[in-house]
């Protein structure tokens, strides 16, 4: 019962964290931009949001809409170092990144983490519209893994239909095409630099989302929370990447942002898994990283071992 | 129709490398003007298409295109008027995308990108119908991916891309020099075609003197930065290799043209 239940938070965590694996794969597959910003932004999403709620008394509902605004400054700031300052890509992100880390610490006032204790967040919001029929009897944290599984999920599809929409337009098209091919795109007629900063502003949008949603979530927002993300986003690429093989052979956009979704779910339940197996917390980043080294090599290796025959 | 005047560039300016690519060139183009241009490496060629299109700026000199000065205007601003095909086949197209997504952003040529649609039902007919003449069966793999085809259907591609939307000024940078022989032809069929049924003006670099002189009205030669021979009409028609190449070692002043000229 109890791994059932260990199961059933990591989905929902799967869910939140998915949003940001979208954010990722937007900069780092669509743009071909690895941006470093992420990890950062997350942390902003999950500051701002916790801060508006706790000091502000803000609809929890709001606040994530503030945490989307934070976000998506700190990915156009990126942008600008990068198209107009002419810093390259990995620098810029790092710049705003480290950046954000002391902006962080100020707007949790000037302390690493702050508490939603007692606090109204999505989670008690939504238990309180629930019938009393519905939840009577239920242990407070099952209830609260099922009300973050449900919400993860309804906002997962949503966000998945609105992506598939925005990059099928004419400038969804066009900022396809300006990771794909640059000079081209700009060979027809479009301004690539404002292309990246709006690849940059969408994805850093989606990445501070889920980490308002975590926080909210998890109860409390940590200056320390989005460290790692951008590897943790690529996990679930990849992860998801590999899945999809098995969701036959015609890739349609929507079944890719889904596969990100079922790999960040995957990699959720792997870590659960391992910790459960006695695997310390503190080992989890070198883990993360060795699946993401491992499944990023294996593309190449393959192409290798093809050529060499 | 196009008026360059005093145009130069230089780069690895104030280094030890410092190359003076475009010395003070002036060059006029008519409406329906289809040149041809040779010249050996370093000539400036590619740099002048570059110019023209606004890959780099200029030191000095303007360029006007129908009476609009453009030499200040970036890259971006100037494809509404112009249509490019680059010698690379890779780099005309965007591999991840599918032929007609590729088709219909150059359908979009100079126009804003917006939220609509990005593809629409009666444009694929255009496409479909466009792809035709290409005579490669592509208008039956309209949803592949770019990146499936050879390198000649790629240029082909390039080739309609670059005149879907009608273009003020077509210009070919080589655009058949990594092909093999046999494409090679087929593409420089298919621009013939191409430019004449749509009445283009044309701009084409080509290291292959018989083409030079068997395609457009008129031909350019270039070395050192500066036009050395510009030839026109019957004049051109009365064009042989060897008087290009005489004319071309009169220039450098006995130097040899580049094996690359001679066997072509």
């Amino acid at each position: 019962m109890s791994f059932a239940l260990t199961i059933l938070g990591a989905v929902g965590q799967g869910l939140l964290w998915g949003i940001m694996a979208l954010g990722v794969y937007i900069t780092f597959r669509i743009l071909n931009f690895a941006d470093m910003t992420c990890d950062g932004s997350f942390a902003l999403g999950g500051c701002v949001s916790v801060i508006m709620i706790s000091a502000f008394h803000m609809n929890p509902f709001l606040s994530v809409i503030i945490a989307i605004g934070a976000g998506m400054l700190s990915g156009f700031i990126t942008g600008f170092l990068h198209t107009k300052l002419k810093i390259p890509a990995i620098l810029s992100g790092i710049l705003t990144m480290i950046a954000l880390y002391s902006i962080n610490i100020r707007i949790l006032g000037k302390k690493a983490n702050v508490s939603l204790l007692k606090k109204e967040t999505i989670v008690t919001k939504i238990k309180s519209w629930l019938p009393q029929s519905l939840t009577e009897g239920m242990i407070d944290s099952t209830l609260n893994s099922i009300v973050v599984l449900g919400f993860g999920l309804i906002m997962v599809i949503i966000l998945i239909i609105i992506l598939y929409w925005f990059f099928g337009t004419e400038a969804g098209s066009a900022l396809r095409a300006t990771g794909n091919n640059e000079d081209m795109i700009r060979a027809l007629g479009q301004n690539t630099d404002r292309m990246k900063i709006l690849g940059l502003v969408l994805g850093n949008g989606l990445v501070a989302l889920s980490g308002a949603f975590v926080a909210q979530s998890q109860g409390y927002a940590d200056v320390g929370m989005g460290q790692g993300a951008i590897v943790i986003g690529l996990a679930s690429i990849v992860i998801g990447e590999v899945m999809s093989v098995l969701l036959g052979k015609k890739r349609t956009f929507y079944k890719k942002l889904s596969a990100i979704i079922i790999g960040s779910i995957i990699y959720r339940v792997i870590i659960a898994w391992v910790l459960k197996m006695g695997l310390d917390t503190s080992d989890l980043k070198l883990l993360t990283a060795v699946i993401v080294a491992c499944a990023l090599s294996i593309p190449g290796l393959r192409a290798q071992r093809r050529k060499a025959r | 129709m196009l008026r360059i005047t005093d145009l130069c560039k230089s780069f690895n300016v104030g280094t030890i490398n410092e190359k003076k690519v475009l010395d003070h060139l002036d060059l006029t183009l008519e409406e329906g003007d289809f040149v041809t241009v040779i010249g050996g490496n370093g000539a400036g060629k590619s740099t002048l298409l570059n110019m023209i299109a606004g890959v780099y700026l200029s030191d000095c000199g303007t360029i006007t295109l129908e009476g609009k000065d453009v030499t200040r205007l970036p890259e971006h601003a100037r494809a509404k008027f112009l249509g490019r095909v680059f010698q690379d086949p890779m780099k005309g197209t965007a591999a991840n995308m599918q032929i007609q997504e590729n088709l219909a952003l150059a359908y979009r040529r100079g126009k804003k990108r917006g939220l609509r649609w990005g593809i629409t039902e009666e444009e694929k007919k255009i496409y479909q119908e466009s792809l035709k003449q290409l005579e490669l069966g592509l208008e039956e793999r309209m949803t592949s991916k770019v990146g499936l085809l050879s390198g000649g259907q790629r240029q082909a591609i390039t080739l309609l891309m670059a005149t879907l939307k009608k273009p003020k000024l077509l210009l070919l940078d080589e655009h058949t020099a990594a092909l093999d022989p046999k494409t090679a032809a087929k593409v420089l069929d298919l621009t013939k075609q191409i430019v004449e049924k749509n009445n283009l003006t044309a701009v084409m670099v080509t290291h292959n003197m018989k083409d030079a002189i068997q395609i457009g009205n008129r031909l350019i030669m270039m070395h050192n930065g500066k036009i050395i021979y510009d030839v026109r009409g019957e004049e051109k028609e009365a064009l042989k290799v060897a008087d290009l190449l005489q004319k071309f070692e009169q220039a450098t002043g006995g130097e040899f043209a580049n094996d690359r000229m001679i066997l072509a």
